[in-house]
């Protein structure tokens, strides 16, 4: 049954504009001459097109900015992987197990969230450092998994808990090991919510920028959100460059994102009863 | 014994997180109480030269910080109010817009795949690209905003050079980033509510206000306490979006707490002062997070998701 009351759509198309539109203002404005961005004219769409902005951004620096992007991805896919497969076991027996010790266990993961950059930077630095790991993706994706880890293990937590057991106690009368149930029961059935936190995982990754700043010195190895910084510093208040910088940036999330859409819109609960 | 309670198995799946969790996260953790104790600097640090020549300094940090508070003019204490207030206006704020929109997204309407995939661009845009576009909007001349308020016959609005309308124009950006993880997490919460409950109420006449009492509140309740809790720590530790669009400023008017760590660390190389900070951050979130747990508990029967 499907109901529709304009109200809804008002109130949705509303806040749909409000969530696009910063995106849509520096798309517009990476395509607009420079005299264009610094106008007061009020232009929402650009007058006069241009590629230049994209042009010059790209063959900049020997398309060292090609490189940052190619070291962006890897960092954040792997800490994706990384991340979803140490902690999908770990999720799971904290779903499904009784034991002594849980409730310390589940806490201090969900402790670690609160653990604030500044405290845990310096010394995540030095042992990085004494790991030799300094420069490396690994040495990245190491500690992008701190933050990352905790937080999916809460995520799939609470995925697996939407799971009947009722299911697992099937399989097991039919002969499935533990492992067996959890390899070809819960995690075919909790996929979407698998795909979701290893987009969070992804996005951490790619997003992050602290971390990033301490650990990749050599320019080569930068990720995009430390090379556009250097962009910025050098040509100081150029939006323009710094728009089309930002809008490369923001594409490829932005497939990823669409890509994993589809386990998004399968309903969460609806997988366990139709399976 | 049933599978469940085999405590063997439990461990074995827990093992490879908990030695990665070890080494990366409680071993840098209690480095970095260890630290707050010293006075460890830029210079005493040690390095490929020179050893490290930090020493202990015992609580001096501490007393240094506390005795700061009393003052007249502390900027402790303004930046202990200012996070405070940071903190609690964002949650509000992604709360309340989150649940409605989650709502909304939850009743079966067209396009609603459509809205959803819009609604969660802000959340899929990096955050240093969210703190560029809007500090671009800011912008005193060149600014959006402020071209539309002189077209309209307005006054410019100093966004990011008043004390008042900067800490108002990080959190817009902040509560624009924030919602649609809220958002996403709710509806997850409101989609994982088996259907049959609704239809069974719906037999037995129970009206859609009652539906939502009844049904849906009481099951989002775990979903939403948990995302309630992530949602203020994430604030209060939320760095980027403040360092990108204003520094802290003007005159430290949007400093908080992390903004300010940050700041002992790297710009005064403080690394000592830098983790005393870092530890009061933490206490302040370890009582939050106490004191919720408490009152969830109080509030109903069954357990919280953590």
């Amino acid at each position: 049954m499907r109901t529709s009351n304009w109200w809804v759509h008002l109130l949705l198309i509303a806040a749909s504009a409000i969530a696009v539109f910063p995106v849509l203002w520096i798309l517009s404005t990476s395509f607009k001459p420079r005299s264009e961005v610094f106008s007061t004219e009020l232009a929402i769409v650009p007058q006069t097109f241009t590629w230049e902005n994209y042009v010059h951004v790209l063959t900049r620096a020997d398309g060292v900015f090609l490189q940052w992007m190619a070291n962006s991805f890897l960092v954040a896919l792997l800490t994706a992987l990384v991340a979803l497969s140490l902690s999908a076991t770990a999720a799971y027996a904290l779903s499904r197990f009784r034991f002594s010790g849980k409730r310390v266990i589940s806490f201090s993961f969900f402790l670690t969230q609160m653990f604030p950059g500044a405290l845990l930077i310096v010394p995540l630095y030095r042992i990085v450092n004494a790991l030799g790991l300094l420069n490396s993706y690994l040495g990245l994706v190491l500690a992008y998994a701190t933050v990352a880890v905790p937080f999916c293990v809460m995520m799939l937590k609470n995925f697996f808990d939407t799971i009947p057991y009722e299911l697992e106690e099937a399989a097991r009368v039919d002969g499935l090991s533990p492992f067996g149930t959890f390899y070809r029961i819960v995690l075919p059935l909790s996929l979407p919510g698998i795909a979701v936190t290893g987009f969070f995982a992804f996005i951490t990754a790619w997003n992050e920028f602290l971390i990033a700043l301490t650990f990749m010195s050599e320019q080569r190895m930068y990720t995009l959100p430390i090379g556009l910084q250097q962009f910025v510093n050098q040509f100081n208040s150029d939006w323009h460059y710094m728009a089309a910088g930002a809008i490369i940036v923001t594409l490829p999330v932005l497939i990823v994102f669409l890509l994993a859409q589809r386990y998004l819109i399968a309903g969460l609960s609806a997988g366990g009863t139709k399976g | 014994m049933t599978i469940r309670s085999n405590k063997w198995i439990a461990w074995l799946f827990l093992t490879p997180v908990l030695v990665v969790m070890a080494l990366l996260v409680f071993y840098p953790l209690v480095q970095g109480i260890i630290y707050s104790f010293t006075d460890m600097n830029q210079y005493n640090m040690g390095s490929k030269f020179a050893p490290p020549s930090w020493t202990f300094v015992g609580l001096d940090n501490y007393v240094d910080l506390f005795a700061s508070f009393f003052k007249p003019d502390s900027v402790f204490r303004d930046v202990i109010v200012q996070t405070l207030v940071w903190t609690f206006v964002n949650v509000f704020f992604h709360f309340v817009i989150g649940l409605g929109l989650a709502l909304l997204l939850n009743r079966n309407i067209k396009g609603r795949g459509i809205y959803r995939m819009l609604l969660m661009v802000p959340w899929a845009v990096p955050s240093f690209v969210s703190a560029f576009s809007w500090t671009w909007m800011y912008n005193q001349t060149y600014g959006l905003f402020n071209i539309i308020l002189q077209k309209l016959g307005f006054s410019p609005i100093p966004w990011l050079g008043d004390s008042f309308w900067a800490m108002v124009s990080v959190i817009m950006v902040n509560v624009w980033v924030g919602v649609p993880f809220m958002m996403i997490t709710l509806l997850g919460g409101l989609q994982s509510i088996p259907p049959s409950l609704y239809e069974a109420a719906r037999v037995d006449g129970a009206s859609p206000w009652s539906q939502f009492w009844n049904i849906t509140l009481p099951l989002l309740r775990p979903v939403a306490a948990t995302a309630t809790v992530l949602g203020v720590i994430w604030t209060f530790n939320m760095f980027t979006i403040i360092f990108l669009v204003t520094r802290g400023g003007p005159v430290r008017s949007t400093e908080i707490l992390v903004t300010y760590a940050y700041r002992e660390a790297f710009l005064n190389w403080n690394f000592g002062m830098a983790a005393t900070y870092g530890v009061v951050i933490l206490s302040f979130l370890l009582a939050f997070t106490v004191l919720y747990r408490r009152l969830i508990k109080a509030n109903s029967n069954e357990g919280v998701y953590y």
